[in-house]
């Protein structure tokens, strides 16, 4: 009886009273997202603080890092003002009357007295001031050194330079995705699409080589290897990836499982055998995929440290990257500057590839892991 | 269903099995040569005085290998110890913080959600090399940046890659690079949650602490589990990151000496391929051990609830 007018008063009254909460509500949702934000921005830049260390340590010489130790993080060298043919370092002090300044400070200074050139009025005669000589504040000059990457991507005498490393890396990847793409690729087409026997216990098998540590085939695939006469060569890193890879085979199943059967039967009763389905149907539907494999297995053998060591070693002349920089770490020791160049163009390339093809490389992860 | 199967197969079938299995050959191959018969080699070669350097023929050596293990070898015992104080911080670092990334990436008040996940995952592709020198010098004892950042707010950072107190909470910090990959199934997994189950949740008055863990955590439990058998495996076969820093002289020699280390030292600088083999058993039959043990305890508290079995 009463719910006409007693609707009406509430509504006009939810309307009154939503006004003030409405607004507050949305402030704290923007005051969350300010703070979540915020703590994701933080916690993202420690965690990738570290090519912040390199890149900046990467354009230093080695005094710079040593002043570094204790000073600013920047590559920078103390500010010096030339008088008379001397290079005079240039301190900032406060003088007496409170007055700051940027002061050169002359030979003949002491440990507590500190003679000091106004540069911008050099003729007068020197301040006479008494600070002890640790108290000086310095002034720095910015001074990057670029040329750490040019030295370094030139080399030095006796090392395998840096675009052969690359080049050698390049090929050992390329080959391999094709080894690993193509195998991968039919397995999959196995599983995906024809009757096998045992099917389903040979695909637990594959699956299971992913948890197999790989120590346990390593001594005899080792010893294979050598007496093959493969130790020294390219080979041992290459063709073993002719032989299809659990990971890349669960995931072309995976994909090959949404294209339609439809497609397969239409292309058969037009005649073509399941190899021509394989070239005509499938492949030209998995171009996603197949560049998400391509992409993990450029990455892997670009990163790949253990295998190019059994393999390559003692053959500076034919190792990737990976191991050829090891090199650079003892050459440089003294040069950190120049390591941390080096070590910034190896993992520039998978990075930027990274960058440039993200889309691929996640949705690549997450049916991998979330699959299974 | 399974009557239609019992029946003899057409011609047809017969044809499509051939076509199979000729698709499925590469990998038969592949298992064979570098997967089945190389473990069973390699349990031969344990029992073997076999050197790749002595062109004598390989002769077996009366469990003179499997004694050594036994009786003499105290390396590997420090090796195992090793990976278990290595492990005891790496294996639950390795879910908790992807765990947590993921949960923060997931969040509706994060904004820029693509950029963040792009870049927390970056790392995961950075050569291991590159990665052990930034973060050798990272952790320098006078100019590395984190005993620095110690030093601001007053603490004297420790040699963290020679005090053998600090070489495993090192070694994980480094390790830190690599959990991009779990994060980003994490992530896949949480966004598949049933929205309904965090409405009903919340109309029962749980608060989001409390769904986290009573719906999160064990709808992705079965990614979780996934993420913590690769985990383990990775344990065992961890072996860049120590061998690069004790090669030089930067890291505690006897606090890197991990199992796989000593392997390759065996193995590959010694050349004593059946002492290797010996050791390549022991890790196996340790991460076997412990995947077998996370199987097991799976029923406990993986939840499989959600999926569809076919």
């Amino acid at each position: 009886m009463t719910t006409q007018p007693l609707e009406l008063t509430t509504t006009k009254a939810r309307s009154h009273v939503n006004t003030v909460p409405a607004y507050f509500r949305q402030l704290k949702y923007m005051g969350a997202v300010g703070s979540v934000t915020l703590f994701a921005l933080i916690l993202v830049s420690a965690y990738l603080m570290p090519f912040a260390y390199g890149a900046l340590t990467s354009l230093k010489t080695r005094e710079q890092i040593v002043t570094s130790a204790n000073g600013p993080i920047l590559p920078v060298d103390h500010a010096t003002f030339e008088w008379e043919g001397q290079q005079l370092q240039l301190y900032r002090v406060t003088l007496p009357d409170g007055e700051e300044r940027e002061l050169a400070r002359l030979p003949e200074s002491t440990l507590r007295m500190q003679y000091m050139l106004d540069p911008e009025n050099p003729t007068a005669p020197p301040i006479e001031l008494e600070i002890r000589r640790p108290q000086l504040q310095p002034v720095w000059k910015l001074n990057p050194h670029w040329e750490n990457f040019k030295l370094v991507w030139e080399g030095q005498q006796g090392m395998v330079r840096l675009p052969r490393l690359m080049l050698n890396t390049i090929l050992i990847a390329v080959f391999g995705v094709i080894g690993t793409v193509m195998s991968s690729l039919v397995v999959a087409y196995a599983f995906a699409r024809f009757p096998l026997p045992f099917k389903r216990t040979i695909f637990l098998v594959l699956i299971g080589t992913i948890i197999l540590p790989r120590q346990v085939t390593l001594v005899p695939t080792y010893a294979l290897f050598v007496a093959l006469g493969w130790k020294g060569t390219w080979l041992p890193l290459i063709v073993p990836h002719f032989f299809a890879n659990a990971y890349n085979v669960f995931l072309f199943r995976q994909y090959f499982m949404t294209i339609p059967r439809e497609l397969d039967e239409a292309a058969m009763i037009d005649g073509a055998n399941p190899l021509q389905i394989l070239i005509r149907v499938i492949i030209p539907q998995s171009f996603p995929v197949i560049m998400a494999v391509s992409l993990f297995h450029f990455v892997y053998a670009w990163n790949d440290y253990f295998e190019p060591l059994l393999y390559l070693q003692g053959k500076p002349e034919l190792q990737p990257i990976s191991i050829g920089i090891q090199n650079y770490n003892y050459i440089y020791d003294q040069q950190q500057g120049l390591l941390q160049a080096s070590v910034l163009i190896t993992l520039l390339v998978p990075v930027a590839l990274f960058f440039m093809m993200q889309r691929f490389f996640m949705q690549g992860v997450v049916v991998t892991g979330v699959d299974k | 269903m399974a009557v239609q199967k019992k029946r003899t197969m057409s011609p047809l079938m017969r044809q499509q099995r051939r076509w199979g299995l000729i698709f499925l050959s590469p990998w038969v191959f592949g298992f064979l040569a570098f997967g089945l018969i190389p473990i069973i080699a390699s349990l031969i070669f344990s029992f073997t005085d076999f050197r790749l350097t002595s062109g004598e023929a390989i002769q077996f050596n009366n469990f003179e290998n499997w004694r050594r293990l036994f009786t003499q070898d105290t390396v590997i015992k420090d090796a195992i110890l090793n990976t278990l104080r290595f492990a005891a911080i790496a294996l639950p670092l390795s879910i908790v913080m992807p765990l947590l990334l993921a949960a923060l990436l997931n969040s509706k008040y994060l904004f820029g959600k693509s950029i963040f996940r792009t870049l927390f995952y970056m790392p995961y592709v950075v050569p291991i090399i590159s990665a052990i020198y930034i973060w050798r010098g990272m952790l320098g004892t006078e100019a590395g940046w984190i005993n620095r950042i110690l030093a601001e707010i007053g603490i004297k950072g420790p040699n963290w890659l020679q005090d053998a107190a600090f070489i495993y909470p090192a070694l994980n910090i480094i390790g830190l690079w690599t959990l991009g990959n779990a994060m980003l199934i994490m992530l896949a997994a949480m966004q598949g949650v049933p929205t309904e189950l965090y409405e009903a949740a919340k109309v029962d008055g749980a608060g989001p602490i409390r769904r986290f863990f009573s719906i999160t955590i064990p709808m992705i439990s079965p990614v979780i589990f996934y993420n913590l058998i690769l985990s383990v495996i990775g344990i065992f076969r961890y072996f860049e990151v120590p061998y690069i820093l004790r090669e030089d002289q930067s890291a505690n020699q006897a606090a890197t000496m991990f199992p796989n280390v000593y392997l390759y030292k065996e193995g590959f600088a010694l050349n004593d391929m059946g002492y290797a083999s010996v050791l390549a058993w022991v890790i196996f039959v340790l991460a076997m051990g412990a995947t077998i043990l996370i199987f097991m305890s799976a029923r406990f508290w993986v939840y499989y609830g959600a999926e569809e079995r076919d």
